[in-house]
């Protein structure tokens, strides 16, 4: 049993490389590929991204992948500081402000320019809107791609774009509350509302 | 926090705690060779044996272990440096994207070949297809392996007696790999697949947006169509929430909805941070057979988790008194409240602050929301639950042997207490294992203090500081990447531009030191306790699976590490809560 505790190269170099090379085949091409496979025979929607067509089959989005919305008409998602532009696809990213800087919380910060902006998209559209803000809808995601708001920053909204889009106040309502989901599994995450998918509702009844 | 954020994170708890003992057990049993996939699978293994040039019972002593763990280490990272200089070259790479600059390159190398997988540059903008499979995913699989075949190693030197020998380092890699890692990935990425992440080797995709006034270019003009970055995602989430690696596909890790989509996803992605790791507990005690000892240290890591994962869940509960009055920040059914800077609609606080602790406690390093959004405190406790040494359930196999040189440590210290040579599981505790122990319990605050303490001072380390106001959240962010990359996490306060020339370098020699300086010594410990004879329990025999121990060994972890780090912590995220608080 004892041999001295000296290092036995032959059982380290040629395994090193052989190994690697094995490991490389198996979980870097086989592993993928066999996922790869399973995922677009049994889940090909989702393994494709969840993609939206419209009525010409051209792609308009993605249900998991938020879109940056400043029409009055349209409900407004979560904020997003991904560059160069919002909700780019290709570089998310967060704000990553601490709590203090003024960038975040100062008279000229990113908070205070959305809670300006809705308020006077409200305005605007001549409507009176005492609620607080939910804080969802003045901050920004993780992500900066975030498709969801919460139902409570839809229903601050609802008011706004009823008027812009001449459409009654329960109608829009109705229509939020067919694009809520509730907690997946009644247990996990939170009550949410995917933006785009309500806003393209809300296209198809104004041109129907 | 409402109730249903509280229940998901007991719910949490419950089925983490509830896969421990099979999931630990059917571990134990491959690496003794005795489960069924052994049998089944044992003519391909010795095939794979041969193929490598060695054998299931050409057993190593703990040098040439060692040593077959650094070349193959060495080895893996040579090669994802080398696809990231050339992948230009290269096909899969369907964005065209060019060579990854030479720092940048080191940096995640080194990163994913010592689990660490902290992430300098952006995955959708950066990195090709292929790198990502040939060079990310593999080391994802093989540096997981890697660590819990040290720890097997270091098992069997406890369980031994009077040999030199702790096994086969290819043996308890190859298992590992093929046998654990493996299939569980296989399994968690379809179920990813299914909730939206995306599997493809498809270009990215094109959308024409539907509001095609809200975006200009920085020339005037409209933007109006969306790229969206997808790929073959679903397979490297799987396992780099598996093996506690933590590197994502996306920029934004499991905070992307195509890497994390749903409430679900996001259930699973957690739970697999630490499946492996709390499941190690009970292998251990299997192994050495008897498994009061595996619970007693996994009932430690669990109290100081819960303890933390509550001041985090609730600092951020809180939310950031200094938002205009007008913000609602009262969590309800339809509003998550709280701090929702940084973090995503569909998980909340709760959820994302379970991320938070689980991630840091796990040296995984994923993150679904970003830290340095966090409040203060919210980001100080997963600052803290790296800088304890990754030992609350820690990488798999690195957080259980990290928490065995912890026990080591607090029975040494209660034999100075009554006089008595220590002795752990029957073997007497000496000079040498005690020398050893200190370099593990040592090392990572040295790379950290020292690493941070030199960034603050040169102009490098602070030039791509992301938060300056205030300037102790600068400080903040640069504790961080020092503590992660120290303790081999791989999580960020990403407002630090990390990819520059300086914290490349800092961060990539912090990690060597990190996960090289400790397996080493702890391999050494293995040695040196296989060749001991095992000394029989006597009256005097501390017992080290009593509610007394894991007292002892909670007061030890916590003490090291508070002592070490307060002084850095006041510095940074203590004094910005107070200056959060007070307006």
């Amino acid at each position: 049993m004892h041999r001295p505790n000296k290092v036995e190269w032959g059982q380290v170099i040629r395994p090193a490389i052989i190994s690697i090379m094995f490991f490389t085949v198996v979980t870097g091409v086989l592993y993928p590929a066999l996922i790869t496979g399973i995922a677009q025979v049994v889940f090909p929607y989702q393994a494709n991204g969840s993609l939206i067509h419209d009525d010409q089959g051209n792609v308009i989005g993605s249900e998991l992948i938020g879109q940056q919305f400043s029409d009055p008409a349209y409900f407004w998602g979560r904020l997003s500081v991904t560059g160069p532009v919002p909700y780019n696809g290709a570089m998310s990213s967060g704000s990553n402000y601490g709590p203090l800087p003024p960038a975040l919380i100062g008279e000229d910060g990113m908070i205070q320019a959305r809670i300006t902006a809705l308020q006077s998209a409200d305005a605007a559209a001549g409507v009176t809107n005492d609620a607080l803000i939910p804080v969802d809808l003045v901050t920004a995601s993780g992500s900066g791609l975030d498709p969801h708001i919460s139902p409570a920053a839809a229903e601050y909204q609802v008011a706004r774009v009823a008027a812009v889009r001449g459409l009654d106040v329960a109608v829009v309502r109705e229509v939020v509350a067919q694009h809520t989901e509730g907690r997946q599994l009644g247990w996990l995450g939170e009550a949410r509302v995917n933006v785009l998918a309500l806003n393209l509702a809300l296209d198809d009844l104004s041109e129907s | 926090m409402t109730i249903v954020g509280f229940l998901q994170i007991a719910l949490y708890m419950v089925v983490l705690l509830l896969c421990v003992k099979p999931l630990g057990l059917y571990m134990a049993n491959v690496y003794e060779g005795k489960s069924r996939v052994n049998r089944v699978f044992a003519p391909g293994e010795r095939g794979i044996y041969r193929l490598f040039g060695t054998r299931e019972d050409l057993e190593m002593n703990w040098k040439t272990y060692a040593l077959a763990f650094m070349v193959f280490n060495l080895i893996g990272l040579l090669i994802v440096y080398v696809l990231q200089r050339a992948q230009a070259t290269l096909p899969l790479n369907p964005f065209g994207l060019g060579a990854v600059a030479p720092d940048s390159s080191f940096n995640t190398a080194v990163s994913f070949a010592t689990n660490t997988n902290w992430q300098g540059y952006a995955g959708e903008s950066t990195m090709s297809y292929l790198t990502q499979m040939l060079g990310l995913t593999v080391q994802n699989f093989v540096s997981a392996a890697g660590g819990m075949a040290v720890l097997v190693a270091l098992i069997r030197g406890l369980a031994r007696r009077t040999t030199n020998l702790i096994g086969n380092f290819w043996v308890d890699l190859t298992r590992s790999t093929l046998y654990i890692l493996l299939p569980m990935a296989t399994i968690l990425a379809v179920v990813l697949v299914s909730q939206g992440v995306v599997q493809t080797f498809d270009n990215y995709q094109t959308a024409q947006v539907v509001d095609e006034t809200a975006l200009t270019d920085a020339d005037g003009n409209a933007v109006t169509e969306q790229v969206l970055a997808v790929g073959p995602a679903a397979s490297q989430i799987a396992i780099k929430q598996l093996g506690t690696n933590g590197g994502g596909f996306f920029s934004v890790n499991s905070a992307h909805p195509f890497e994390n989509s749903t409430p679900l996803s996001n259930f699973l992605e957690c739970l697999a941070i630490l499946l492996i790791p709390a499941a190690l507990c009970y292998t251990f005690g299997k192994m050495i057979g008897d498994t009061r000892q595996g619970w007693a240290i996994l009932a430690a890591m669990t109290i100081i988790f819960v303890l933390l994962l509550g001041v985090v869940a609730f600092a951020e509960q809180a939310g950031n008194p200094n938002l205009p009055g007008i913000v609602d920040q009262v969590s309800s059914a339809a509003n998550p409240g709280a701090n929702m800077e940084g973090k995503e609609a569909r998980f909340g606080v709760p959820t994302s602050a379970l991320w938070a602790a689980a991630t840091t406690a796990a040296s995984n390093g994923s993150v679904n929301s970003m830290h340095d959004s966090y409040t203060p405190l919210g980001g100080l406790v997963p600052m803290w639950l790296m800088q304890l040494g990754e030992v609350i359930y820690g990488g798999v196999g690195s957080g259980l042997y990290g928490m065995l040189i912890f026990a080591i440590i607090a029975v040494f210290i209660s034999g100075l207490m009554v006089g008595r040579t220590p002795e752990y599981l029957g073997k007497k505790i000496e000079a040498y294992e005690m020398k050893m122990a200190s370099l593990v319990i040592l090392i990572p605050p040295a790379v950290v203090l020292i690493g941070t303490a030199l960034a603050v001072v040169s102009e490098g380390g602070l030039a791509t500081v992301g938060n300056t106001t205030p300037p102790v959240h600068g400080f903040s962010e640069v504790l961080y990447a020092f503590s992660s990359a120290g303790n081999n996490n791989g999580s960020a306060f990403a407002g630090l531009g990390a990819n520059t020339p300086f914290h490349n370098t800092a961060l990539g020699f912090a990690m060597l030191f990190a996960r090289y300086w400790l397996v080493i010594p702890a391999l050494a410990i293995a040695g040196s306790l296989a060749a001991k004879k095992s000394v029989p329990v006597g009256e005097g025999t501390l017992p080290t699976h009593t509610p007394l121990f894991i007292a002892l060994l909670i007061g030890i972890v916590i003490l090291v590490g508070a002592l070490t780090f307060f002084p850095a912590l006041a510095l940074g995220p203590i004094a910005e809560h107070f200056m959060m608080i007070g307006g």
